[in-house]
């Protein structure tokens, strides 16, 4: 579990506490170092997906198999090259990787960089909202729980943490819609847009993905309304279960730092309570909870798998299970060898941004 | 916490005089004995919940009232979608079968895929921490660095990579549950070998392995018997931290379609991808039950965890039933989930325990 088990070792602290602190060492030389792991975090995760898909045989097969005859199977793995040795291909796909080109789908025969661009924004834009819904939700509510330890609040909100951590993203996407969109129909049910506000945004001459963005660009306030009321439900879905993990983690750490001498001090030089959790324990807490934060964008992006699919919210997720049920592993391999580059690249940052708050975190 | 007060559980073991009840020193009931107030609230609820549970689902041909795959009773066809009442307390779902036992032989499958996908993760996690952390060397970065690759990847995706390896995406009872059981070991290893790990690791320089050592112990003993024995104190944490995990991973992947064929097991994720179109149409009773079954089951055992998670935490324990001592702190903070080591105020600093032989009987006199 990802959530109590935090504080994660990446890969940059774990090498990077191997090395001797020569002399300091410096910023610099730390995100140096911390840059050019990522690659082999990457490196790692995409042969691993390689690997591993390969061993089932080859993805004509996987896809086409039983609808083509084994003539013509042949014909189109001899085609594709994946007749060739196993090694060859794989040396030639890590080329590809290196140089942005994760082959081409099978079901729908587009390159799978192009489904990535169009659907990754889609992605982001579910992910940014329910961030927020996370941060708003979870962080003032860990800092209750905390200065309010083993009360009545307190106990509340763990249980309302427990709740959202519990709570499977799809189920609690399941209730949203049938509270809030069947039974009281205040919310729609599904999409990233009413059919209207999409024309409207279709026609816009440079196009983000964004649809916020792009409903803002239409300058139809309807559009945007729209567009913000679709999104709503499945950011709370997501939200609420990285919230829950946000609550725990801020609680935990605002409590070791609320015990430590200097909020004492501070509170007999008559600091207002508030204040003492806002600012003395909240902020020396933030170190661990930016790292965990950062963990957090793998259980976001594997939730939004599932909120893509429970809203069919037409991004990468909702992608992924829809080329899982065309048994299309080329572009399966690609999206999740994307999602790979994506939390290596986050992670990397998290530790950037870690390490530019707390000199400690620098070695 | 004193360091005498630490130590006291361990102590007793080479004497026996001072040992404590067998009963007492079982993990949950140690704790449980450990707990007040709210805490233990919490355990107790937790506990009752996975008893529950796991009562469900070893009875479960016993309860429910047809079978998983059930179609027609002794008045005809079920038919679909029937709201809840009659002789069906909570309705049927759009396949037809009868939503009660379904939630009910859901239970199985759920406990099935926890204790294989734990067991196997446990083993696997455990023989590579030992390893890796005992003999060191480029073994052990390599595995290290893979690792914590693995451990920063969504679970669900690898799972679903490790299901379509393992069954290309369909399933039968054995092959379905197998798949994901060892679709979620292979995203639990990482957890359990980075604790192990990292104990062995600080074990492996104890005086009392060194010495083994020079009385010529092969690696072999000194694994097992001195490294592996008190390496092994956290794992009842993250064997139920896990365990929710499990449920929700297997939950994730039937909910994607890669579950179990209603034909073969009854499993919650997959009636809750069935409900999907339900919704939209207003019929609740097909997806609330499995639903509120998983999150019932998580949260339980999450409870637990929490619970025993907390206690383990000096920081967050708070109060404690008096005499009851909570084990040695200093270990705990390898759990990578105690903040304990990386927070400021972390007790890193604070209560840097001189580390003890933990288990008097282990060492070579």
């Amino acid at each position: 579990m990802t959530t109590v088990i935090s504080t994660p070792t990446t890969p940059g602290a774990i090498s990077a506490t191997k090395k001797k602190p020569s002399g300091g060492g410096g910023i610099g030389r730390y995100l140096l170092v911390r840059f050019l792991l990522i690659f082999p975090t990457i490196f790692i995760l995409v042969s691993m997906v390689f690997w591993l898909m390969r061993t089932t045989g080859d993805p004509i097969t996987a896809a086409l198999g039983g609808r083509l005859g084994p003539d013509q199977l042949a014909e189109r793995i001899h085609a594709a090259g994946y007749d060739r040795p196993i090694l060859i291909q794989y040396v030639e796909y890590l080329g590809q990787i290196f140089t942005g080109n994760f082959g081409t789908t099978l079901s729908t025969n587009r390159p799978v960089s192009e489904v990535l661009l169009t659907y990754g924004a889609a992605t982001a834009e579910l992910a940014f909202y329910s961030l927020l819904v996370a941060f708003i939700v979870g962080i003032p509510l860990g800092m209750v729980a905390a200065y309010w330890r083993d009360k009545s609040p307190d106990a509340f909100l763990r249980i309302f943490a427990i709740l959202c951590y519990a709570t499977p993203v799809f189920f609690a996407g399941l209730l949203f819609k049938l509270v809030f969109a069947v039974w009281l129909k205040v919310l729609p049910v599904a999409g990233r847009a009413s059919t209207g506000s999409e024309l409207q945004m279709q026609v816009l001459p440079n196009k983000t993905g964004f649809y916020t963005i792009d409903a803002l660009q239409t300058g139809n306030s309807a559009v945007l309304v729209d567009v913000l009321s679709h999104a709503v439900l499945p950011a709370l879905a997501l939200g609420l279960l990285t919230a829950g993990v946000f609550l725990r983690l801020v609680r935990t750490n605002v409590i070791g730092t609320l015990g430590t001498d200097y909020v004492d001090a501070a509170r007999s030089r008559g600091v207002s309570e508030f204040r003492l959790v806002r600012k003395h324990a909240y902020r020396p807490a933030l170190i661990p909870i930016i790292t965990v934060i950062g963990l957090q964008i793998a259980l976001l992006l594997g939730g939004a798998v599932l909120t893509e699919t429970t809203f069919e919210w037409k991004g990468l997720g909702f992608m992924l299970s829809e080329f899982l049920k065309a048994r299309d592993f080329v572009a399966v391999q690609g999206i999740v060898a994307l999602l790979a580059v994506i939390v290596a690249l986050s992670n990397f940052i998290v530790d950037v941004i870690a390490a530019l708050i707390d000199p400690r975190v620098r070695y | 916490m004193t360091r005498i007060d630490s130590l006291e559980p361990d102590v007793g073991t080479a004497g026996g005089a001072r040992k404590p009840s067998l009963l007492s020193r079982l993990p949950i009931v140690h704790q449980l004995r450990q707990s007040v107030g709210l805490q233990r609230g919490m355990l107790v609820a937790g506990l009752v919940i996975t008893a529950l549970f796991i009562l469900t689902a070893i009875f479960a041909p016993v309860i429910a009232p047809y079978g998983y795959s059930q179609l027609r009773g002794d008045d005809g066809v079920f038919g679909a979608q029937q709201a809840p009442g009659g002789s069906h307390l909570l309705g049927t779902t759009v396949g037809g079968y009868d939503v009660l036992s379904r939630v009910i032989w859901g239970s199985q499958t759920a406990l099935f895929v926890i204790v294989v996908a734990v067991l196997l993760s446990i083993f696997a996690g455990v023989f590579l921490g030992l390893v890796s952390g005992y003999f060191g060397g480029w073994l052990d970065r390599v595995l290290v660095v893979v690792c914590d690759a693995v451990y920063a990847f969504p679970s669900l995706l690898l799972a679903i990579v490790m299901s379509i390896v393992i069954s290309g995406g369909k399933s039968n009872l054995v092959g379905g549950v197998l798949a994901a059981a060892i679709s979620i070991t292979v995203v639990f290893i990482p957890q359990y070998f980075r604790v192990i790990r990292a104990e062995t690791v600080r074990i492996k320089a104890e005086a009392y392995v060194e010495s083994a050592r020079v009385l010529g112990a092969s690696n072999f003993r000194i694994m097992s018997r001195h490294v592996l024995r008190n390496a092994t104190r956290t794992l009842p944490l993250i064997f139920t931290l896990n365990s929710s995990e499990a449920i929700l991973t297997l939950a994730g992947l039937g909910f994607l379609g890669f579950g179990i064929e209603p034909t073969a097991a009854a499993e919650w994720g997959y009636d809750l991808n069935k409900s999907l179109s339900d919704v939209t149409s207003g019929i609740w009773w097909t997806s609330l039950f499995p639903g509120l079954a998983i999150v019932l089951v998580v949260m339980g055992i999450t409870l637990v965890g929490e619970s025993l998670n907390d206690l383990a935490d000096p920081r967050l324990r708070g109060r404690r039933a008096v005499g009851a001592s909570s084990g040695l702190v200093a270990e705990t903070s390898v759990v990578p989930g105690g903040t304990l080591d990386a927070g400021p105020g972390g007790l890193a600093g604070l209560e840097n325990l001189p580390t003890l032989p933990l288990d008097d009987s282990e060492a070579p006199r």
